[in-house]
């Protein structure tokens, strides 16, 4: 299979949706001539134009608002909010629109809309531009929120949220852009589901749940840890909202410990709430309480070596890992 | 000239005699359902259109069917007005299954995909920017349709009104904009909110054109919109039109309203109602008597009480249905839920 970038798999993703439906659209900052702030829109304007590729102008209430009203009179839009940071400002159309429409309006409306963003530290972009908010939005009823990690689940999963009839927040990493994975031929039709997990790495001694940019750091902490004999397995959640609970249950059945690895901040956000999850719906099967490796709780330093220690890492996931499996765990 | 054939404004009588039934129409039916919030079978929120019936019914006749209408929480009247069943609408505010949106929405979240009444939006604003995107979808699929975004003074003071509006002037969307401006933002009098005294410099500063307009007299509500809807349509872009108006009651059923005196009140009561103001024209311009009047009233009334009796006799949504339409997938927030959690061997 060809290697292809994280980024170069999501333009795939959009210019096939809008190939084949005429109804999708984007819009955002900067989106077309621009190429979009991350890249990811370069050179759609030339193929789709100025109607399907829509600069707006910087306010995102109404970027939102627009993406969801014209959702409601028949389109399908994908919206780029510029970063998570921003989709602030978007919020209220997100959680008290889209959220709420297909509930509160006794089924008769949908709204097909996919929000895209990147979120998450790691490039020195300060306090306002490096943040997660995905657990605010997964908190939310009537929202999915998915966070693919490599450049195939980006594909097809962009692909499905384009073609689900519920708004869906597809959360990126600015540190994923670049990222290469394999991936089918341009073309070569395929999609992935919202709300399935995936085990990236087997493992039989600890799982480590975890996702977006985290999964790849804690691949690289599982082969350091299989060095000294400890087999962890990489659970990728893919989706907050659904989360694919039975793939989490099965794997805490199989390995009996757990750490949790997120990069955002660890008070009332993912992490405790899969945590709690797994507490509720298979506390018998845990051999150890649950670990989780996560951000430090402050706001994001701009100062290199400062972030670096605000960013949870490598040896911060084998910390974690080797806190609550045995020395021994290699002869079990 | 016969009765039959008297007009006003362009409107045949029937025309005309329909704009009053609809004005009647909204104040009984919204005082019914004051008289119901005070028996405790309508919850929550409940704010009242009497007074303004005017402006949503002036303005709302002046569209085709397919246009559409996105509101606020003050949306009854706008509903009945868009030809949404006034059963289907006190049965909602009633919380029951038969109400136009199963009893999920309540007062504030009427909504009619049919009659294209797309809610009974409670944020302040929101439907300002929601519009602009209705307005979009629509040049995007090249319809002749348009948007009746309507809305109270409190709405302009709102980041929404400003993006919505800048927007729908640069692409020219298909959008009329309506303040019903009947003084008070809840209590706060519009003087002390804005810093200037119409929307007047508020529509320039995006290249809108504006027009000010009674909202108390239904026909110039009327027109005003008919015209902007031919601006609309014909690619023009949004128009911004101010009505003023008053609400007779407080801000909803729970306001004793004490940020005004009862003289101003009585004063738009007595002189500025605008039912009472269509019927003596009616009269003067020889298109209604005495009997007429009657007889709409009438019918009104039969229709609200009808309304009333299937709100009480409609039964509440089953249990069942709390889960009903959260996401078209029903998968919540787990994409798994049967499994009960078994004990460990």
């Amino acid at each position: 299979m060809r290697v292809i970038t994280y980024r170069d798999a999501l333009r795939e993703a959009i210019r096939e949706e809008m190939r084949r439906d005429q109804r999708v659209y984007i819009l955002g900052e900067d989106i077309a001539g621009y190429g979009g702030t991350y890249s990811v829109t370069k050179g759609l304007i030339e193929e789709f134009g100025e109607k399907r590729v829509r600069d707006t102008p910087l306010a995102e209430e109404v970027i939102a608002g627009t993406a969801i009203g014209s959702a409601l009179v028949g389109l399908r839009p994908i919206c780029e909010i510029m970063t998570m940071n921003f989709s602030l400002l978007a919020s209220d159309q997100i959680v008290n629109s889209a959220a709420k429409f297909h509930y509160m309006f006794g089924g008769q409306t949908r709204v097909p809309v996919v929000f895209r963003m990147p979120g998450g530290g790691g490039a020195q972009r300060g306090a306002q531009h490096s943040q997660f908010f995905e657990s605010w939005y997964a908190h939310v009823p009537g929202l999915k929120v998915v966070m693919p990690a490599t450049p195939y689940d980006a594909k097809g999963m962009l692909k499905s949220a384009v073609r689900d009839d519920d708004p869906v927040m597809f959360v990126e990493h600015e540190l994923l852009y670049n990222v290469k994975g394999e991936v089918p031929d341009e073309g070569v039709e395929y999609t992935l589901p919202l709300n399935r997990g995936d085990i990236k790495r087997q493992g039989r001694d600890v799982t480590l749940v975890t996702f977006s940019r985290m999964v790849h750091i804690c691949l690289q902490a599982a082969e350091e840890l299989a060095k000294e004999g400890i087999e962890a397995e990489v659970l990728d959640m893919r989706s907050i909202r659904p989360v694919d609970l039975d793939l989490i249950t099965e794997s805490v059945r199989k390995t009996n410990r757990v750490v949790v690895a997120e990069e955002g901040w660890k008070y009332f956000g993912t992490g405790q709430g899969i945590a709690a999850l797994i507490y509720e719906h298979a506390f018998d099967y845990l051999d150890a309480p649950i670990g989780h490796v996560t951000g430090k709780d402050v706001p994001m330093p701009y100062s290199k070596p400062l972030e670096q220690a605000a960013l949870p890492s490598r040896a911060d996931v084998i910390a974690a890992v080797k806190a609550i499996v045995p020395a021994g765990a290699a002869a079990r | 000239m016969a009765i039959r054939e008297a007009t006003l404004a362009g409107l045949s009588r029937e025309q005309l005699l329909d704009l009053y039934y609809q004005m009647t129409l909204i104040r009984q039916f919204e005082e019914k359902a004051a008289e119901a919030y005070t028996l405790g079978k309508i919850g929550g929120f409940l704010h009242l259109y009497i007074g303004q019936e005017a402006a949503g019914v002036g303005a709302i006749s002046a569209l085709r069917p397919s246009d559409y209408v996105v509101s606020s929480y003050r949306e009854h009247g706008h509903a009945i007005a868009k030809g949404m069943e006034p059963r289907a609408v006190m049965a909602e505010l009633y919380g029951k299954a038969t109400g136009s949106s199963k009893g999920k929405g309540g007062s504030m979240h009427m909504f009619s995909a049919e009659k294209r009444l797309f809610g009974g939006q409670a944020i302040v604003g929101a439907q300002l920017v929601i519009a602009a995107g209705m307005g979009f979808g629509i040049q995007y699929e090249e319809r002749d349709d348009i948007v009746l975004a309507l809305f109270g003074d409190g709405a302009v003071d709102e980041g929404a009104f400003h993006e919505g509006l800048n927007l729908a002037s640069l692409w020219k969307l298909p959008v009329v904009y309506l303040c019903e401006n009947n003084q008070y933002s809840m209590g706060m009098a519009v003087k002390k909110a804005w810093s200037v005294e119409s929307l007047e410099p508020r529509a320039a500063a995006y290249g809108i054109p504006y027009v000010r307009v009674d909202g108390m007299d239904v026909l110039a509500v009327r027109q005003a919109v008919e015209t902007a809807t031919e601006r609309a349509r014909s690619g023009g872009g949004p128009t911004l039109i101010e009505a003023a108006t008053y609400r007779f009651r407080g801000h909803s059923m729970a306001d004793p309203a004490i940020y005004r005196t009862r003289e101003e009140e009585s004063q738009w009561k007595a002189n500025r109602d605008p039912i009472r103001i269509f019927e003596a024209r009616l009269k003067e311009a020889g298109v209604a008597r005495d009997a007429d009047i009657r007889a709409s009233d009438e019918r009104a009334a039969e229709v609200v009480e009808d309304a009333a009796a299937f709100a009480d006799q409609s039964p509440f949504p089953e249990p069942g249905a709390l889960y009903d339409d959260v996401l078209l997938d029903g998968a919540g927030a787990i994409a798994w839920r049967d499994k009960p959690s078994t004990p460990r061997d």
